[in-house]
């Protein structure tokens, strides 16, 4: 690829789904959801993304179909325009930039030409409901300024907007006010609800905690509702009595939609999760992107087989998550437990997490801890079963220690022939863990055993980390570096550098085996050499994250400064970094990883050249995934919203991707098969003039000088009847004449031919005249029509 | 959506011996019927034929027994001195057995004096057995001989004296009426072939031989000698397949289970051990009061019979395979009902669907399901599953925890609830493995109920034990602690310089906030 593009830090995909409702489209085949700077079309039938609709700069944060045309999508952003989409094709049709920033987007089927939107003007808590004029012109971009206040001091949430019947009027509620707009007498009522008065309302109890969002289905016999308790309520008859549930929908519902034919819900809930629903409650679909609901502890990991990234997930699960797809593969149950969705509640959380083997085996370590005293430690370790293709727990570990699990790692050098991992607690042990052979005359087993516990002056273990080749352990203790032989487990040296507690620890790798890498919280990044149990160098830098990277020589270190995070890749053994980017993020990097690639990218430049075999992603506190690349995100995806563009943009199954390709490539192939004959047939034997050449005998032929003008002429006159492309094949004809095609049919027309020319062989002696001409085009004729049988 | 899941029972390792096949089967025995005899108890032998008697010979008596008397149903007395290994014959009908002084005596099992007697050998006949064809006796002597005799003419056929000590056990081949092999003090077991009049193997077992045994095929030869039971293969020429040394002391006897599957040793260490006899591992072991000196199975492993060197002969008989009354059947569906529809072939275009499966729930899972807490806690409270599984009662309690709802059960209780709490409580709140869940209920149960306290006597008393309980505790721990720091002291003055030993914590430090006002 041609290089010198800059790299550019780029979010890639894991943007929120569940930012704004979903909007169904008028048939229900479709859902559009807002993600980052996109909007998502997805099938309801099938839960694939159909279009990616790119073109927003900024956060996308409405959307509403078009009243007037339902086959249109309004969609308005953060970069202050409102974006017209014809979403069957993936087309931008308009873009009306207002110039400010947009915070919600309501159409009314009455008010033609106008939308309303939610901006904010001069306080950065004061929002205003105001309705902007779509200028009709046929230009792609234009400028909408009739902007009219419609609503002053109102709530950002477009949950708290509601348009009354047909437009009349308008509702919008913050705080305790409720203020309603009457579009025709241009009047605005308020009222508080706080003081005492009396007004007349029913009461539906049943939620227990808090309720966040609400909706009436389209007849208005039902109403839905649903909150954190994560099951979604249907009042039927808006009485208590009359009520329906879906229970365990996972996480807390946020919004709700209904389809306008009425026959779909959704919910979409705070994991990145929207649930198709139907009538009848019954899930029908699950859009799932990546979780985010909840803090991120067991970091970033690549699963060896599926090169998937793994990181906590729903409560209780670990989720594989493709990068390359933007989608979540599967989720891995590890509590196996009943999730209570409650404020308040202290969970069970899912602490470390680590791959050992190739993806063969699994660790996790799950804890919770209500006071001081009372914690819950469990460990579990998951053996990778070829036969059902998932991951099966093997041993579970209560207590592996006495106290938090601050580290966890496997060995994966790969001669080791027994695996083992290693714990490192704030109990002030580390424990190794190796894998027995667990079986007897009834049944083959294996499990995980105890098999050393090691201490250091009863510091607490923070890090432990294993040499590439599995030759020695690196256990820190606090500030002080332990390092234990893995065959003996025997202390070997210990470094220390006086400058906090080690945060991250790890070893070079290839040729740069031999150092020891340590960060510590103060701030200092030092380099041990392990041949002369020395520091090697060491440097001022506050590390946030410390990884190396699996392909190469590389450690790329994030770094924590007041104005944001900078990146630096670097050789333990070179005094130089390889790279340095300032500012890849303003917010603290909390976690990263190195992705290898799978086709290896070729950068010459020398900056550059760490990328060439794996991609670096990292998480900031927000929990976005950021990388590095040279490509902007359109070209990314490109390829794939291309490829949709070109198919049937309906029912889109993972079978209609596998068969309707197929089918494509065979009908392809039919066509080129037919072309190919229309190429050969005519050429060889289907014109009678030829036939008639070959099959008359040699001693009635007249001369060849006199048959060439014949053919000519015959051509000439083809030109009328036959497509253009034939043309240039009975110009070569006359080089064919003498081969031969065996083709039965072939022949079969032929014999037809023959017994029709026979009278003629003595005309064709005798004058080459227009009557035969005649007779020739008559046999042409008959032979399109077989062909066009074919 | 995923179904609801069902709480996860704490389980916890049954300490001590694992739960096998092989440790079902062979604790499905009764409690053992001890018989006194009259000397200790040399052998024991079953009747190959129903109705599976045994003879026990034992000083100078031969008793038979009726599989379930306790009484011996026929005795052979008539002997001088002490008899030796009375063996049945194939058919069950006669019994041979020999004798201090060196007789060898044959019995009809309906008589009462010995059919025949063959004089020959000059010192006590340790091991008699028929042969094959049963009509010939194989017997061996302290005075170092084997010899071969001939019923029908009483006589001797041939002697082998190549053994060069006691020849203490031996035993024919079911197979070939002209094998048999004996075993010696000489370390020696020499397999005998009545056509050559000399032996045609011999392998050397390292110890006096105690006793023999070949497998019903023939194949493999076990010996017992000292403290080890060796396998030979007899195929390969008597090639040394396996050493067993799993007794303390030496093994006295063997034995094959009916299956084959399955080697049993007695020894005078006074255990018993089972092989397998494929792997050639213990799978399981039984001990008894005295040291054991012969051990027989009856037909299918109905019995197992020990005489130990008190004279004591232990039966166990096999518990009878537990019929269950089935309850009264409720009326099924008529068979059609089931087979309806089941040779219907899918169309084309039919979609199958097949019956959602339905999840079994336990009783308390259907009520947490259902957020019914005081009722699940109620159900794993009932005695049947609180003192038969406490561990499903603990861990409905700490999922109630977990869902931050246990003071909710908890409360609301009248005297017998709350009484059935705390008998819960008392019986289970030392153990170190529930101690954790169940101190912080106990927390919880004096936050709700120390209002009312002094309402109820019975309850009052429960608090009262509750509290002596845990002061106990304490008093354990502490002292545990205080040994734990002795033994460190000692750990550290042994390794002198070398870094601290490492030693688990077991302490747990038990809150000290049980104070109960009553």
């Amino acid at each position: 690829m041609v290089e010198e593009e800059s790299i550019r830090v780029v979010r890639c995909g894991g943007s929120e789904l569940n930012f704004r409702r979903a909007v169904f489209s008028a048939d229900s085949k479709y859902i559009f959801c807002v993600s980052g700077d996109f909007v998502k079309v997805y099938s309801t039938a099938t839960e694939e993304c159909v279009h990616i609709l790119h073109g927003h700069r900024n956060l996308v944060t409405g959307i509403q179909l078009n009243p007037n045309n339902h086959l249109q999508l309004y969609s308005c952003s953060l970069d202050g325009t409102i974006k017209l989409w014809d979403y069957i094709d993936g087309i931008l049709i308009k873009t009306f930039i207002v110039r400010c920033k947009l915070h919600a987007l309501f159409t009314v089927a009455q008010a033609e030409d106008s939308v309303f939107v939610t901006v904010n003007k001069e306080k950065p808590d004061i929002f205003q409901l105001v309705s902007v004029k779509l200028p009709k012109s046929s230009s792609q971009e234009v400028e909408a300024k009739e902007l009219s206040i419609v609503l002053d001091y109102i709530n950002q949430s477009p949950k708290c907007i509601a348009f009354g019947n047909e437009g009349v009027y308008v509702a919008a509620v913050r705080d305790f006010y409720l203020s309603v707009y009457f579009f025709k007498k241009k009047t605005t009522s308020r009222r508080n609800f706080y003081d005492e008065k009396k007004y007349t309302y029913t009461c539906l109890h049943w939620h227990h905690d808090i309720v966040m969002d609400l909706a009436f289905s389209v007849t208005g016999s039902s109403l839905l509702s649903g909150g954190r308790e994560s099951v979604l309520v249907e009042w039927r008859d808006a009485t208590e009595k009359n009520k329906e549930f879906l229970p365990r929908l996972g996480a807390t519902i946020e919004h709700i939609s209904v389809s306008p034919a009425g026959d779909l819900f959704c919910t979409s809930h705070s994991d990145n999760k929207i649930t198709i629903i139907h009538r009848n409650l019954e899930a029908s679909a699950v859009i799932q992107g990546l979780v985010k609901d909840r803090s991120i502890f067991t970091g970033l990991m690549i699963d060896p087989r599926t090169k998937a990234l793994v990181l906590n997930g729903k409560p209780g699960h670990l989720q594989f998550y493709s990068l390359q797809s933007d989608k979540q593969l599967y989720n891995l149950d590890i509590m196996q437990q009943e999730y209570i969705n409650d404020y308040g509640l202290i969970q069970i959380e899912l602490k470390k997490a680590a791959f050992g083997c190739f993806g063969n085996w699994l660790a996790t370590v799950e804890q919770r801890q209500e006071k001081e005293t009372e914690l819950e430690l469990q460990m579990k370790l998951w053996m990778y079963s070829k036969k059902t293709q998932g991951f099966i727990l093997n041993t579970k570990i209560h207590m592996p220690h006495e106290d938090c699990i601050t580290a966890l790692c496997f060995c994966n050098a790969e001669k080791s022939e027994q695996p083992t991992l290693v714990t490192a607690s704030k109990d002030g042990y580390f424990k190794v863990w190796i894998l027995t052979d667990d079986s007897d005359i009834y049944k083959k087993a294996v499990g995980w055993t105890c098999d050393f516990v090691g201490s250091y002056h009863k510091y607490q273990a923070t890090n432990c980390c294993f040499s590439e080749d599995g030759s020695l352990l690196a256990v820190s203790f606090e500030e002080i570096v332990t390092l234990w032989d893995s065959e003996t487990w025997e202390l070997k040296c210990t470094f220390c550098q006086r400058a906090g507690n080690i945060r991250h620890l790890c070893f070079g790798r290839l040729t740069c085996s031999k150092y020891l890498l340590g960060a510590t919280e103060n701030g200092i990044l030092s380099c041990w050499n392990l041949l002369s149990c020395a520091l090697e160098w060491s440097a001022k830098l506050n590390v946030r994250v410390m990884e190396p990277d699996p392909n190469s020589e590389n450690i790329a270190a994030v770094s924590q400064s007041s104005v944001g995070s900078d990146l630096f890749v670097f050789k333990p053994s070179e005094p130089r970094p390889l790279y340095i980017q300032k500012g890849i993020s303003r917010e603290e990097v909390q976690w990263g990883v190195f992705v290898p690639r799978d086709v290896p990218e070729s950068f010459t430049s020398e900056a550059y050249q760490w990328l060439n075999r794996s991609q670096f992603y990292f998480l900031t506190k927000s929990q976005s995934l950021l990388t590095f690349s040279t490509k902007s995100p359109e070209e990314k995806l490109t390829p794939t919203s291309k490829q949709l563009l070109a198919e049937e943009s309906l029912p889109t199954t993972p079978f209609y991707f596998i068969l309707g390709k197929h089918r494509q490539q065979q009908d392809e192939k039919l066509n080129e098969i037919s072309e190919n004959e229309l190429v050969q047939l005519p050429l060889t034997e289907n014109i009678p003039a030829i036939s008639e050449l070959l099959h008359t005998p040699a001693h009635v032929l007249p001369s060849a000088v006199f048959l060439c003008s014949m053919f000519v002429n015959s051509l000439l006159l083809s030109k009328e009847t036959k497509s253009a492309e034939e043309i240039p094949k009975d110009v070569d004809m006359e080089e064919e004449k003498e081969s031969e095609n065996s083709d039965e049919e072939n022949d079969f027309t032929e014999k037809i031919q023959e017994t029709n020319n026979t009278d003629l062989g003595e005309d064709i002696i005798h004058q080459l005249s227009k009557s035969e001409e005649k007779e020739l085009r008559k046999f042409r004729k008959i032979d399109y029509s077989w062909i066009a049988v074919l | 959506m995923a179904g609801y899941k069902p709480v996860a029972i704490q389980t916890y390792p049954i300490l001590g011996e694992k739960i096998t096949q092989d440790t079902l089967y062979w604790n499905n025995y009764k409690t053992p019927v001890q018989i006194k005899e009259f000397g200790a108890v040399s052998k024991v032998d079953f009747s190959p034929q129903p109705p599976y008697n045994y003879a026990v010979t034992a000083s100078s008596r031969i008793h038979i027994y009726g599989r379930y008397s306790q009484e011996p149903i026929k005795t052979f007395s008539r002997f001088k001195d002490t008899a030796y290994c009375a063996t049945f014959r194939q058919d069950g009908r006669l019994l041979v057995a020999g004798s201090e002084d060196g007789g060898v005596q044959l019995f009809d099992i309906s008589g009462r004096a010995p059919l025949r007697q063959f004089e020959g050998h000059t010192k006590a006949v340790h091991t008699v057995d028929f042969t094959a064809d049963k009509y010939h006796v194989v017997s061996g002597a302290d005075d170092y001989t084997v010899k071969l005799w001939d019923i029908p003419n009483s006589k001797e056929i041939l002697t082998f004296k190549e053994h060069s000590d006691y020849v203490r056990c031996g035993c024919a081949s079911k197979l070939n009426p002209d094998l048999f092999i004996t075993g010696s003090y000489d370390h020696t077991v020499k397999m005998f072939d009545a056509r050559t009049n000399k032996s045609v193997l011999s392998v050397e077992h390292g110890q006096p031989v105690e006793s023999v045994l070949l497998f019903p095929s023939g194949g493999l030869l076990v010996s017992a000698g000292g403290r080890y039971v060796k396998v030979w293969d007899m195929l390969k020429g008597g090639q040394l397949l396996v050493s067993l040394k799993n007794h303390h002391k030496t093994v006295t006897c063997l034995c094959l289970s009916s299956s084959g599957q399955r080697l049993l040793s007695g020894s005078l260490d006074r255990k018993v051990k089972v092989y397998s006899t494929t792997s050639y591992k213990v799978v399981h072991s039984f001990d008894y009061a005295a040291s054991i000196l012969s051990l027989a199975l009856a037909h299918e492993d109905e019995t197992i019979v020990v005489g130990m060197t008190n004279g004591i002969l232990s039966v166990k008989h096999r518990k009878s395979e537990a019929k269950k009354e089935s309850l009264p059947r409720r009326r099924r569906p008529a068979y059609r009902t089931f087979i309806k529809g089941k040779n219907y072939m899918k169309q084309r275009d039919d979609i199958l669907i097949n019956r959602p499966t339905k999840k079994h729930l336990e009783l308390y899972d259907r009520d947490l399901k259902h957020f019914r807490i005081s009722k699940a806690l109620d159900r794993v409270l009932e005695p049947t599953c609180a003192i038969k599984t406490p561990e499903i009662t603990v861990s409905i309690i700490k999922e109630l925890n977990r869902r931050g709802v246990l003071a909710n059960a908890l409360a609301g209780r009248d005297e017998k609830e709350i009484s059935r709490v705390l008998n819960f409580l008392i019986r289970n709140l030392s153990q170190p493995r529930f101690a954790p869940v169940l101190i912080n209920a106990a927390e919880i149960i004096i936050d709700i109920y120390l209002p009312v306290i002094g309402q109820s006597p019975v309850v009052d008393k429960k608090f009262l034990l509750l509290q002596g309980l845990v002061e106990k505790e304490i008093d354990y721990q502490r002292e545990l602690l205080e040994t734990l720091g002795m033994m460190d002291m000692l750990f550290a003055t042994m390794r002198g310089k070398e870094g601290t030993p490492v030693l688990e914590n077991t302490s747990d430090g038990f809150p000290e906030n049980k104070k109960i006002e009553s």
